[in-house]
């Protein structure tokens, strides 16, 4: 049941590639760290996971995602820049719900207020917004959670809250974590083991 | 006399909420702060505090519908609509938080090249891209096609040059590699001793009290506490404000432990202290009255109960 990818090889266009023949493997449950340099193609492993592309060569094998990646995906993923992965033109209510309707305890844990989900994305600063992408994110369907660099745009209060709440959630229901970032400190509190990329 | 001085600087947003009507949300009231040649204040606080807001307020670029009062100078001069096409981009520079300030449309390389910029300029930005290890083909890229910390690195060189007089620097840092961040810090710590003031504002705390004099601590829209950086050490023993305290001690290289609640949304019409639901030291004294800023040992707090 675990999320596998097996020799995967990504590179864009005829530029180098950005990592070949790549195994991983997060197993339930897990909190996995993946730590390197920018640019070396941590976010595009992330993607790959994720299913938003495939690789170009190996396979990613996901429990229960569609063949035709259609309904909501057991894999999800939450972006460095939340102002890029919302649509501008949505209110956040409608852009919380998308995948499924967080409920109020929830959106406690996460520090949303409500007032917030009459306003537009370019209304909110980027921490709240992460907050909601990450309650878009967390659906009783997901089973791994891809966070690529989710606190980076946080402060250390905030960073700590959210991280506590998505730890004991993702306890609660197995769910696995990789955990993108370039905080060791970070990574060394909150992953069970880490692995080095680039 | 302070490069930069803003003083009582207020800002609301005007919203429609049901067909024509509209209300107004304050978002951050009285704010003070002063930066001086030569030197850099970090701007440290919580997400949504306001950070972003004073810079853009200070480069004359908040959105159409926001409303502010209060004053900003620079030099001395009030920084007014006309001042401020004479000085931005050139000695008043911004390092942009996001990376879509950048035009998506055009090549890295001809979008930091501006018109003020000469041969010394290019030659600088060159030196700078090797600096934090970005590479020449960069310049060819388009945006979409950098990393999250590529961008970043591509941001800061927008700004960081001798030209500039006054920098905003607008989380400048996240998403980079730890070495490339000291190298950007080394940059603009190098700048401030040419004699440029630096206005660094970031979460990474850490970073900031590595090259900073000053640190302003930013809760819902108010300066909390100003303290010496050297003042962010141990248990956080030497700081003034309960908020500046749970700031240090929620670092997960500290303590990572969060306090509870969130941070109050301006347009609840607070009358007290703002941190006054979260902070364990509260009395009813704090409900009632939001706290003046004071003098301390070296800086300045908003709060009745620090010693």
């Amino acid at each position: 049941m675990r999320l596998e990818g097996k020799g995967i090889g990504w590179r864009y266009g005829n530029g180098p590639w950005l990592f070949s023949d790549y195994d991983i493997a997060i197993q339930p449950g897990e909190s996995v760290g993946l730590i390197g340099p920018s640019g070396s193609g941590k976010t595009s492993l992330g993607r790959l996971l994720a299913g938003y592309e495939k690789p170009l060569t190996g396979e990613v094998s996901v429990p229960g995602r569609s063949p035709n990646h259609t309904g909501y995906d057991p894999v999800q993923m939450i972006f460095q820049h939340p102002e890029r992965a919302v649509n501008p033109r949505w209110s956040m209510a409608r852009t919380l719900t998308e995948g499924w309707s967080p409920d109020a305890p929830l959106l406690d844990a996460l520090g949303i207020k409500d007032d917030w989900l009459r306003r537009y994305p370019n209304e909110l600063s980027g921490g709240e917004l992460q907050r909601c992408c990450i309650a878009r994110a967390l659906g009783p369907n997901t089973k791994f959670l891809i966070a690529d660099e989710m606190t980076t745009m946080l402060d250390a209060v905030t960073q700590a809250q959210i991280w506590h709440t998505v730890l004991e959630i993702a306890s609660k229901r197995q769910i696995g974590l990789l955990v993108i970032s370039h905080d060791h400190l970070l990574v060394n509190r909150i992953c069970s083991r880490i692995i080095p990329f680039g | 006399m302070a490069l930069l001085e803003v003083t009582q600087l207020s800002i609301s947003f005007l919203q429609y909420t049901k067909g024509s009507r509209q209300q107004t949300v304050t978002v951050m009231e009285n704010l003070d702060l002063a930066v001086n040649e030569g030197e850099i204040v970090a701007v440290v606080g919580a997400s949504g505090s306001g950070k972003s807001l004073l810079a853009h307020a200070i480069m004359g670029i908040l959105p159409a519908n926001a409303v502010y009062s209060g004053s900003i100078r620079y030099g001395g001069e009030l920084l007014d609509e006309h001042l401020l096409r004479q000085y931005r981009g050139n000695e008043i520079a911004l390092v942009p938080q996001s990376v879509t300030y950048l035009n998506p449309l055009m090549r890295v390389g001809s979008q930091l090249q501006t018109k003020l910029d000469g041969k010394a300029q290019a030659s600088e930005r060159k030196g700078l891209f090797k600096r934090l290890g970005l590479g020449e083909h960069v310049n060819r890229l388009f945006p979409f096609q950098l990393s999250g910390g590529m961008a970043r690195k591509v941001l800061v060189s927008t700004a960081a040059h001798s030209r500039s007089r006054l920098i905003i620097a607008d989380e400048p840092t996240p998403g980079m590699h730890p070495a490339d961040v000291a190298e950007a810090l080394s940059h603009f710590k190098q700048l401030a001793e040419e004699g440029c003031a630096v206005l660094f504002i970031t979460h990474d705390i850490e970073a900031a009290i590595q090259i900073a004099n000053r640190v302003a601590v930013i809760y819902a829209g108010a300066v909390v506490e100003v303290a010496p950086a050297s003042d962010f050490q141990g248990e956080g023993e030497q700081l003034r404000h309960p908020y500046s305290k749970a700031l240090w001690q929620a670092l997960p290289g500290n303590g990572f432990i969060p306090i509870a609640g969130s941070q109050p949304s301006k347009s609840m019409d607070l009358q007290g202290c703002l941190f006054a639901d979260r902070c364990m030291s509260a009395v009813d004294s704090c409900m009632s009255k939001q706290p003046e800023p004071r003098q301390l040992r070296g800086g300045t707090v908003r709060c009745l109960h620090a010693t």
